[in-house]
């Protein structure tokens, strides 16, 4: 079977599953339309019991079976046709394989920039290169996973079916995001998962502070989106395309206007669609939504908010690395939010209390790494952060809702502890995320973290201070992290004895996902492992063979790019291992050995300690800015406007309308119909001495005809 | 005495017919009775025509009294289909009330 031919179908799967769930799901759900959402885990009566007692006994306890299998299914599927496809992608030559299914939008013609004409189109079209094969492998891969994952977690709650269909819907839009051949179709997939995410976010919708996470989510998206679309119109204005292939082709071949270099439309371009990146990718200052959207149910926080979604910006910047690489002022913006953005919001999660947002915000920090090594110019290296990101993100937020579930929807550290024994696989598979994150060597984030810092610190477009500002977060990583394990799994158990008393592992269906991810949390790695390591052979490093040359300036002269100071490269190495190792050793230190010095610590932090907890006041601050600044007073301003000057002119107009039309109602009434009715008149009065003759009486009328003959008879006779 | 009976006698016989049968036309309310009076009509110029016809000694007039009660048996027949028509939608056979075609 031809798998590259068929790139087109893989999405294809997902959205069927999503049809077939929003159309018909809830007649397939046993619970059937019933909206009872309960909070992860709570599995109360009520939540347990289909309400409507003509639907449970009708149909089997367990009916979910064929949801169950469904939709999980059609990502395996997609799986399939993806490891197909790239698989055959390998043995091209080129690497990089379009299909273009038909166009689907054409526009009128017009003139671009540089005085050329054009017409605006854009395919329907797919490209399978290096690049958004990693991301397909990754969105079906860990989509899969957590798809299984989410049979258990979700097994007890109402809205099984729309939880699916919503799944199975983000699949098919972060598969066309990641498989566009055009920025335009690609911004179709990038509103899709905006949109899924605002529903999954907002799915227990009964929940006020859900539904206003998932608005927040949605409206701070819409600014990034917005910057996105200036951005690929203002492209298209320059290069008269909006296809990767062309843009990418008159960017390496100068084919744009001079004036556009330098500081010019291209760095605008390129600031607009990174614009767009902090958004969807949380980054400073868009990134506000992304903690808040933890009211989501946990997969959806592990799928969305840490493994795929939120990537879709370092995707994009990977996938216009050509533009970013010819505006050297916009990659230093890039690194420079990316790695102000990761300190941040590791400040942040040092103190957090909830699972979850420390989770959260750690996902913001990676990411702020991510844009990092985008800025620095190393994009392959941004991509595979991501996918080792991918791994071990998603494994520490399933584990986290496995801890949820164990907890009966318990989310707050301090209400946590000694778990470690009740639930082992959990531990275990959270310790390998951890370890991996943390960057300890031979796991997975170790090799993509390492091979960031070295390309902060080596590559021409980096600087020591952005270097210190990565060690700093990779310290900082490593303390919170570590803390999330000692207070969740360590210590005395701080939960009420009923809760307690009710902790149990996870089944199957949820911890198997855990233990795959946990391997692949330590075997992701070692696809891409540091030339430095020279003892280990060269297939070792297949992501850098495989993605670097695709996401770089062509030509062989990669290699050389980076003069390699081995003894340079051999200290950074130990000191990032190191600055992991003391913020583990902190972190128990602080948690395990000498509980009692947090509490003194966060006496001494004082004003500190309390910024940090109220995550440096930035949610206070846009409110006042943007929520109650721009969008209250601004409105009532709006509202002013509106009433006086905009209703004044609708006002106005009507009033003069009905003015013309009294005008039109005297003139209607007493001349035109006063002239119908004069005519009416007047035939009226001029028959009035004709019509008493008509009595309707037959025999008046024969009388008269015999009085007239008689008349006539008579005169006749007479004369 | 014995009088021979003259043309004038057929004449007046015909006149009366005709001013009873007009009256009877105008005077009475019954349609049935109004067809009955143009009978008398049609018969008072039957009676002037055989009169003349016998007169003048030519057979010219009786022929056209055969037609003409040809053309009144017509006459009643539609006459009285036209009347049960009437009186299946108005219920009355009075022609004084049958006067709908007034101002």
């Amino acid at each position: 079977m031809n798998f590259l031919e068929l790139v087109w179908l893989i999405p294809l799967f997902p959205l069927a599953g999503a049809v077939l769930m929003l159309l018909l799901g809830r007649w397939l759900d046993p619970q059937g339309p019933s909206e009872v959402a309960v909070a992860p885990g709570v599995t109360t009566q009520a939540a347990t019991q289909p309400p409507d007692g003509r639907h449970g006994t009708r149909h089997a306890r367990g009916s979910r079976v064929s949801i169950s299998l469904l939709c999980p299914g059609t990502v395996l599927i997609s799986l399939i046709f993806s490891i197909g496809a790239v698989a055959q992608l390998a043995s091209l030559p080129e690497r990089s394989y379009q299909v273009i299914k038909f166009t689907w939008v054409a526009g009128l013609p017009f003139f671009t920039q540089s005085g050329a004409q054009a017409r605006f189109a854009a395919d329907w079209g797919f490209l399978l290169d290096p690049l958004s094969s990693v991301m397909v492998l990754v969105v079906t891969g860990v989509g899969f996973l957590i798809h299984v994952y989410s049979i258990g977690y979700m097994g007890h709650e109402g809205g099984y079916y729309r939880f699916f269909g919503y799944m199975n819907l983000f699949v098919f839009f972060m598969l066309m995001l990641v498989l566009a051949n055009n920025y335009l179709l690609m911004f179709v997939g990038w509103e899709g998962v905006g949109l899924c995410s605002y529903l999954l976010i907002g799915f227990y919708f009964h929940r006020k502070s859900a539904a206003d996470a998932g608005k927040k989510a949605f409206v701070v998206n819409r600014i990034g989106d917005a910057g996105f679309i200036m951005g690929m119109l203002l492209m298209f204005s320059v290069f008269g395309s909006v296809r990767f292939a062309d843009v990418n082709a008159a960017l390496a071949g100068g084919r744009f206007p001079a004036e556009t270099a330098g500081l010019g439309v291209l760095t605008a371009i390129a600031l607009l669609l990174f614009l767009g990146a902090t958004g969807k990718s949380a980054q400073f200052p868009l990134y506000t939504w992304l903690p808040d959207a933890m009211e989501g149910p946990t997969p959806v926080s592990a799928l969305i908010h840490a493994a795929t979604m939120v990537t879709a910006g370092v995707y994009m910047v990977a996938r216009s690395h050509l533009l970013f690489r010819l505006t050297p002022e916009a990659s230093a913006i890039v690194a420079a939010i990316g790695a102000f953005t990761a300190i941040l919001s590791a400040s942040i999660a040092l103190v957090q209390n909830d699972i979850k947002r420390v989770l959260a915000y750690s996902t913001v920090s990676q990411l702020g790494y991510m844009f990092m090594a985008c800025g620095v110019g190393a994009y392959w290296v941004a991509i595979f952060h991501l996918y080792t990101h991918a791994f071990f993100k998603a494994l520490l937020f399933l584990g986290s809702g496995s801890v949820i579930h164990a907890l009966g929807g318990e989310q707050d550290m301090r209400r946590m502890g000694g778990l470690k024994d009740k639930i082992p696989i959990t531990y275990w598979t959270m310790v390998i995320g951890a370890l991996a994150i943390s960057g300890i060597p031979g796991l997975a984030g170790f090799f993509s973290k390492d091979e960031i810092l070295w390309q902060i610190y080596s590559s021409p477009q980096g600087s020591r201070f952005v270097y210190g500002v990565a060690l700093l977060t990779a310290g900082m990583t490593a303390f919170y992290m570590w803390r999330l394990i000692y207070m969740t799994f360590h210590g005395a158990p701080r939960a009420d004895r009923h809760t307690l008393a009710h902790v149990h592992e996870s089944p199957p269906v949820m911890t198997v996902p855990l233990v795959v991810l946990a391997a692949g949390s330590v075997l992701a790695g070692w696809i891409g492992v540091p030339r430095l390591w020279a003892f280990v052979p060269d297939s070792f490093r297949l992501f850098e063979h495989w993605l670097a040359p695709a996401v770089s300036l062509a030509g062989p002269a990669h290699a050389a790019e980076h003069p390699h100071d081995a003894a340079t490269e051999w200290l950074l190495m130990a000191i990032s291992v190191g600055i992991a190792l003391a913020g583990i050793a902190v972190a128990r230190h602080f948690y395990v050995t000498r509980p009692e010095r947090a509490a003194a610590l966060r006496q001494a932090a004082g004003p500190l300690y309390t910024t940090l907890v109220n995550k440096w006041y930035v949610d206070e601050i846009y409110d006042f800015l943007f929520v109650n600044g721009l969008g209250k007073s601004g409105g009532s301003a709006l509202a002013r406007f509106d009433n006086r000057i905009v209703d004044g002119g609708v006002n106005g107009a009507g009033w003069i309308t009905r003015l013309a039309s009294v005008l039109s109602i005297w003139w209607d009434t007493w001349i035109v119909d006063g002239a119908v009715r004069l005519t009416s008149f007047l035939v009226k009065a001029a028959s009035f001495p004709v019509r008493i003759l008509h009595t309707g009486s037959v025999q008046a009328y024969a009388l008269v005809i015999v009085l007239g003959a008689a008349v006539v008879f008579a005169w006749y006779l007479m004369r | 005495m014995l009088y021979p009976i003259t043309p004038t006698h057929y004449l007046v016989l015909g006149a009366a017919l005709l001013a009873i049968g007009t009256i009877g036309v105008l005077a009475r309310r019954n349609i049935v009775i109004i067809l009955m009076a143009i009978e008398l009509i049609l018969n008072a110029v039957n009676i002037n025509l055989i009169a003349f016809s016998h007169h003048l000694g030519q057979v010219h007039g009786q022929v056209f009294a055969i037609f003409v009660i040809t053309v009144a048996v017509a006459e009643a027949a539609v006459g009285l289909g036209i009347l049960i028509a009437l009186f299946r939608n108005r219920e009355t056979v009075q022609a004084d009330e049958i006067n709908l075609l007034k101002w």
